[in-house]
């Protein structure tokens, strides 16, 4: 559903920076906040930073569009493992559906995920895009 | 720990009931129940209700008292108990441990779904509620998505194959044509499934679960009290519930259901048999990848082949184990919050020997499975003709 403002709000800076939660004990890392380690129940968890690249772990191409996608599919959505191990959902741009692919080497891409209302806020995520090698 | 039976049942024609608001189908099936059970509605001592998302659907939350009103259980405790897909199946666990306690001799248990009030764009977008809102459905991620994302990892690890997929369709909707309760009356190929509109690849619309209006009601009662309301009561042997993470991404590895695997574990304990004692389950085909993983994750077969044990035929009514006599959630439809007592509904039928052209021949031990969400929510309950 529609997102609100403050829904947004509260996570806006996790999702700008890309922000994790890591267990000081046993290492877990996981995408958003969390004060208690879903690992090891620990609640030494401190914010980091996960990094910004990783591959598909699996993806699909979303062609039945929930209301708040209205004719802005189809799009791919998949799974990204960082190369941390941390996982999370995210959608893959600047790709075609017939290019994607198990285990693609994808990289962060900050991009616009909605907005609330015809005059309501606009509200940003990641995104991940193909890395396309530099020469 | 007292032994609970099932002494009544209860389900509405599932489909598009355009006619019906979601009191009236629930009124439908608790009557029916009532009925089948030779039991006046003043023996109930308390209501527990499934419902996952009628606020949503049709802007009404509160719907414990709403359905005790309209039932006229006045002032009887009427709880609603919600866990997506697997709202009824923990309703009923709930009322198990009710009766179980001593605290009731004497339970309804129901679930209920309104769903074709809205369009489908919307119906997805509620659908997606089920699973992580801020770190899954904000980014665009849809409940057959997921569904989608556990197909292909299973794909990529196991040689599953989409045609396997498409069996498991093949199967329900043949099982379906002889259930006169269910949505889908008419038979499907493989070819017909694979050329449907894709929902989320691989996934076509004949591998997923419909949009349902729908509800199903039983009664439950202590053992000793069984024979007094019926000459064939279906007793509960074992149960077991569990948890997993909320997002998909936060577990290891996506193509087992950690929740199923764990409360199927409990319950064979509980129930003291195995696997291989499972004659008819009904298990919860929400997508035709789900029923081919619980098939591994109840360990009917070995991890990795399931794909193998519907292509074989395994699974067929009249099979090693006969899976979805009803049509599955796939063709009887799944009113999502209904869905949980539908399968216990067929599950009796079957143990009593009533389910017509669908029987299981010799039916003496029976299983149902309930996913909410991902497998976030994972309830089963095993039954059987005799007390343990």
């Amino acid at each position: 559903m529609m997102p609100k403002s403050p829904r947004i709000w509260q996570l806006a800076e996790r999702r700008y920076r890309l922000l994790g939660s890591k267990c000081v004990l046993c290492g877990k890392t996981s995408v958003g906040p969390r004060s208690i380690c879903p690992a090891c129940g620990s609640d030494k968890v401190e914010t980091v930073q996960l990094p910004s690249t990783g591959t598909i772990y699996s993806y699909t191409v979303v062609h039945s569009l929930p209301a708040e996608k209205n004719g802005y599919g189809p799009y791919i959505m998949a799974i990204v493992a960082l190369e941390d191990g941390t996982k999370l959902t995210a959608e893959i741009v600047d790709c075609d559906p017939e290019d994607v692919k198990i285990g693609m080497p994808v990289e962060l891409a900050f991009r616009l995920i909605g907005q609330e209302s015809e005059h309501g806020i606009i509200y940003y995520g990641y995104k991940f895009r193909p890395i396309i090698p530099r020469t | 720990m007292r032994e609970i039976a099932v002494v009544g049942v209860g389900m509405t024609k599932f489909g598009e009931r355009w006619d019906k608001q979601l009191r009236d189908l629930f009124v439908e099936a608790a009557n029916e129940a009532l009925k089948d059970a030779n039991m006046e509605r003043n023996e109930i001592q308390a209501l527990y209700v499934g419902n996952f998302s009628a606020g949503s659907f049709v802007g009404q939350e509160h719907v414990g008292p709403l359905l005790a009103d309209y039932l006229s259980l006045k002032y009887k405790p009427a709880f609603r108990v919600e866990s997506a897909c697997a709202s009824s199946g923990m309703a009923f666990n709930l009322a198990c441990m009710a009766i179980a306690s001593g605290m009731y001799d004497i339970v309804m248990v129901g679930g209920v779904e309104k769903m074709t009030d809205i369009s489908a764009p919307e119906v997805t977008s509620v659908h997606a509620k089920a699973m992580d809102a801020e770190w899954e459905s904000f980014f665009g991620l849809t409940l057959p998505a997921a569904f989608a994302l556990i197909a292909r990892r299973h794909f990529v690890q196991y040689g599953t194959k989409p045609e396997q997929l498409a069996m498991v369709s093949v199967k329900n909707h043949r099982n379906a044509t002889k259930n006169p309760l269910a949505q889908f009356q008419f038979e499907v190929t493989v070819e017909r499934v694979l050329t449907s509109p894709i929902v989320s690849d691989p996934l076509h619309v004949l591998d997923c679960s419909p949009v349902t209006d729908g509800a199903a009601a039983v009664i439950l009662c202590s053992a000793e009290l069984a024979k007094k309301y019926t000459d064939t009561p279906v007793y509960v042997l074992g149960f077991g519930t569990a948890s997993d993470t909320i997002a998909l991404h936060d577990r290891s590895d996506i193509t087992t259901l950690g929740a199923v695997v764990e409360a199927s574990r409990q319950a064979y304990k509980m129930a003291g048999i195995e696997p291989k004692n499972i004659d008819v389950a009904e298990l919860h085909d929400s997508f035709t990848i789900t029923e081919i993983i619980s098939y591994e994750d109840l360990g009917f077969c070995e991890k990795g082949k399931g794909g193998l044990m519907i292509q074989e035929g395994e699974t067929e009514i009249g099979g090693r184990i006969s899976v979805n006599p009803s049509g599955g959630l796939k063709a009887r439809g799944n009113p999502i919050g209904a869905t949980g007592v539908a399968q216990v509904v067929e599950i009796v039928q079957q143990l009593r020997g009533a389910a017509g052209k669908r029987q299981v021949s010799g039916a003496e031990i029976g299983m149902t499975q309930n996913i909410g969400g991902t497998g976030s929510t994972c309830v089963i309950h095993i039954f059987g003709r005799q007390r343990r």
